[in-house]
């Protein structure tokens, strides 16, 4: 075969490569796409019957319901892309709202941005002890969250005490940041945007974002690359830890009455979320973005059948069906993509 | 890009030598009193691939692990370019240019192909972002160098094996390795295949690498190679240019192994064909697969590992499922992928590891012995506990199993003693059809010999026996008839007396010098 035979053969199978990639690229965005759809669909079944749920307050609520959650679901993608998951965000949220509140009751003039660092920095330490115990214990992060959600709830009620903060003691500056907004958009729904993005870039952009996803699709391969796995784990802890702490003084500064048990029973919320969301359970894809969807699907839901006067005892079976639902289609898209990947293969290789 | 060859390394003269680059002197590793390498010593040379050929257990593989620093060698060094390194792990081996391209590659499946090449080496730009132009350039020229077109962007997930280990090649060129060890890469590939990890260990010869090829097929090492390193027993018995040696030269110097116990098969009287296999077929397994086991006969069923032996033993059981073919115990056919079936029809089935499908490792000798026989042991809905603990004393005392109690669990055995156990499981059920898959694998010398025993005194009791196994001497020992299996077909059936080591070796690398068995 001459010289520039060979070569236009070379770039013909390249090109066509190119395009079989492009084709994977879009079945794998679907997902998002997907997620938007069936959101579009939502607002536009529940709009047909109630006009005002496009209202601008009703949208506003809408995100503000939905940014604590979507926040959590960060933090969660994160552990779960490992091949871990995090079942004390909740207790997590309930402590740092308690605390940041109680912060505030007691020194009335600190800047807001303390409040924010303060519940960071609290979520960051549970956060730590949950990725130390799984990294450096080896015990499967199940079991070791499973236990610090009931940890971290009884130090939560153990500092409460029985009390409760009420929005009468805390600053309005505080207050502020739970109900203002900017230029239209609630704050809580730019921070969440803003963490969401944050998160994003870094998955996709940096080593170590990249060494997430190889440890959880393959632990093993991920140790003979050199990745080290438990510093890795722990980092996604603590990061968990710190979104859960940040929406914790979100929380306090949104409702302003806490007791000690806000954020109960958050965790299975956020799983579902997540899952909805297109991130696999056990590890090594998924995207932050999805997720938070995921989180503004399941809550837009929750919203349109209150609207739909569907009864409420309703709302958990079709949430739960719908989780159900999404990892069916998840897997049936992972047999089609697997199919269609090992056609090329015949096709490329032959 | 640099070159795989490094600083310094002269341009390889065809099928010639150029500097030795790795040199391995008197290692030896032992497992427990198990040797699996004794003073094995080895040489690679840049811009040359050496063959390492070996009958299975002669230490191949813990051979490729030590140099992968997966193993510490006991004893002995390693020298890269003269200079003694020690690896204290996989991390180390890479650093010192050493890639290892296993049977299977461990990949990430949910990443690109690229970036399973650079994992944690991603080329970064300004802040530490990922350059990801960068990495599909890097990619591609690797793949150009390779000559194979495969997408970098695609996932992992659904590549062939063949291509898993191109993109392991890719990576170890990434890191500019200049020694590749490829271990047995070929036994799962196809020809086409074959041939095209044969042309990329050409070009990576070419460009100066050391390459260590292990396989079974000799041909693929006549092929490509231009030295060659035999084992047997854990020790080197040959090392040198593969010119002017021939495959029965290789074969010869690969069998011969010490005969390490005592195989006391007595004669038996034959009896009638207490199970027949007609034409046995799993598709890309093994085909077309007919032999029969008489009462009272020991059949061996000699081959390489991968052969498709167990995978054989398997289907016959009805484990696995069968495409084509039947199986016929006692005059009955019987139903496809049923155990359930072939153990009513009698038969019995001791696997390979005895750990993960012989035993039930958490449970008590006693519970372990009676696991086959639970439709006896019944009353009712109950399973007698008395009558279980009496059947197993019975069985512990006629295998001399060696025990404190039987409400000990399993694990707490020995493991020539857990083999006892899991054939005193099947043994209760009293089978007229035994199948043995390698019965005395990693177990001590002594109980090997009382294994060899029971199995000579179930044939003499008329028990019609199956034993796969890896060592010659054990099936040149024990069995009346070898079949010899090699890449999924029965290659040759050597009487008793017909059946040497060099005939079932020559048979099980695919030698035509042998006549077909039927």
């Amino acid at each position: 075969m001459s010289l520039t035979a060979e070569r236009r053969q070379r770039e013909a199978v390249q090109e066509r490569a190119r395009r079989a990639s492009r084709l994977v690229d879009n079945v794998l965005r679907f997902r998002e796409l997907g997620l938007l759809l069936a959101l579009a669909l939502v607002v536009v079944v529940t709009t047909a019957y109630n006009p005002r749920f496009v209202s601008a307050q009703s949208i506003r609520d809408l995100l503000l319901n939905a940014s604590v959650i979507a926040l959590l679901t960060v933090g969660q993608t994160l552990v779960v892309i490992t091949r871990n998951v995090d079942l004390s965000v909740g207790s997590v949220l309930g402590l740092t709202a308690f605390m940041t509140g109680d912060l505030f009751v007691g020194h009335p003039g600190l800047p807001i941005a303390v409040a924010l660092l303060a519940g960071v920095v609290i979520g960051a330490a549970c956060g730590a002890a949950n990725g130390g115990i799984t990294a450096v214990g080896r015990v499967p992060s199940l079991v070791v969250t499973l236990g610090t959600l009931y940890v971290f709830r009884g130090i939560d009620y153990a500092w409460a005490g029985g009390r409760q903060i009420n929005a009468a003691n805390l600053p309005d500056s505080l207050l502020s940041l739970g109900s203002g907004r900017l230029l239209g958009v609630p704050y809580l729904a730019a921070v969440t945007v803003v963490v969401v993005a944050a998160a994003a870039y870094a998955l996709r952009c940096f080593r170590s974002g990249r060494e997430l996803y190889a440890i959880g699709s393959n632990p093993d391969a991920a140790v003979l690359a050199g990745i080290r796995v438990g510093r890795r784990v722990l980092v996604a802890f603590v990061a968990s830890g710190a979104v859960a702490g940040l929406a914790g003084a979100l929380w306090t500064a949104r409702f302003g009455t806490v007791d000690a048990t806000a954020g109960t029973g958050f965790e299975l919320q956020v799983i579902a979320a997540v899952v909805v969301g297109g991130v696999a359970i056990f590890g090594g894809s998924g995207s932050v973005v999805g997720a938070a969807l995921g989180a503004l699907l399941l809550s837009t839901i929750g919203s349109a059948l209150v609207v739909l006067r569907v009864p409420s005892f309703w709302l958990q079976a079709i949430a739960g069906a719908l989780l159900i639902g999404a990892i069916a289609l998840d897997r049936l898209i992972g047999l089609r993509l697997a199919s269609a990947l090992r056609q090329r293969s015949i096709r490329d290789g032959g | 890009m640099a070159q795989a060859g490094g600083g310094g390394v002269p341009p390889p003269a065809a099928g010639g030598a150029g500097a030795t680059v790795l040199v391995l002197e008197g290692a030896t590793k032992s497992f427990g009193s198990v040797r699996a390498l004794e003073d094995a010593s080895i040489e690679l040379r840049a811009g040359e691939a050496h063959g390492l050929v070996g009958e299975n257990g002669a230490g191949k593989s813990t051979l490729v692990k030590v140099l992968a620093g997966v193993y510490q060698p006991d004893a002995g060094r390693l020298l890269l370019d003269g200079e003694e390194v020690r690896l204290g792990g996989p991390a180390d081996a890479r650093a010192a240019g050493i890639a290892v391209i296993y049977q299977e590659p461990t990949l990430f499946p949910d990443l690109s192909v690229a970036e399973n090449i650079f994992m944690g080496r991603q080329p970064v730009s300004r802040g530490r972002r990922i350059d990801a132009r960068e990495l599909r350039r890097r990619v591609e020229a690797l793949m150009e160098r390779l000559d194979v077109p495969l997408d970098p962007s695609r996932p992992a997930r659904g590549l062939s094996i063949a291509d898993q280990q191109i993109v392991e090649i890719a990576k170890a060129l990434s890191f500019e390795a200049r020694v590749i060890v490829m271990d047995e890469p070929t036994a799962a590939l196809s020809g086409a295949e074959v041939e095209r990890l044969l042309s990329v260990a050409r070009a990576l010869r070419a460009q100066g690498a050391a390459v260590l090829f292990i396989s079974h097929r000799l041909d693929e090492v006549f092929a490509l190679c231009q030295r060659v390193t035999v084992m047997r027993d854990g020790r080197q018995v040959l090392t040198g240019p593969l010119e002017g040696l021939t495959r029965d030269d290789l074969v010869r110097r690969m069998v011969g192994r010490e005969l390490s116990a005592m195989f006391p098969k007595q004669a038996a009287t034959r009896g009638d064909v207490a199970l027949s296999v007609r034409r046995l077929t799993r598709e890309g397994v093994f085909a077309d697969v007919s032999f029969d086991v008489r009462h009272g006969e020991i059949v061996g069923l000699a081959g390489l590992v991968g052969a498709g032996r167990s995978e054989v033993a398997r289907a016959v059981f009805g484990i696995d499922r069968r495409d084509a073919g039947e199986v016929i115990v006692e005059g009955r056919r019987l139903p496809p992928a049923s155990p359930t079936g072939a153990m009513a029809a009698g038969m019995g089935y001791v696997p390979e590891d005895r750990r993960a499908q012989g035993l039930v490792m958490d449970l008590s000798i006693a519970r372990n012995t009676g696991l086959a026989s639970l439709e006896r042991l019944r009353r009712g809905l109950l399973i007698r506990g008395a009558d279980e603990r009496r059947l197993a004393a019975d069985w512990a005392a006629r295998l001399r199993l060696k025990f404190a109690r039987l409400s000990d669990p399993a694990s707490a055995l020995s493991g020539g003693n857990q083999q006892k156990l899991v054939l005193a499981k099947w043994l209760a059920r009293r089978p007229s059809v035994l199948i043995v898959d390698e019965p005395t694998r990693g177990i001590d010398v002594a109980t090997k010999a009382e294994v060899h025993r029971l199995l000579s005194d179930l044939a003499g009791q008329g028990v019609a026996v199956l034993m796969i196994s890896s060592e010659l001497p054990e099936i040149l020992g024990m069995a009346d008839r070898v079949l010899v299996m090699h890449e999924g077909r029965l290659g040759a059936e050597l009487s008793r007396e017909d059946a040497s080591e060099e005939r079932v070796m020559l048979a099980a690398t695919g030698s035509t010098a042998t006549e077909p068995g039927r």
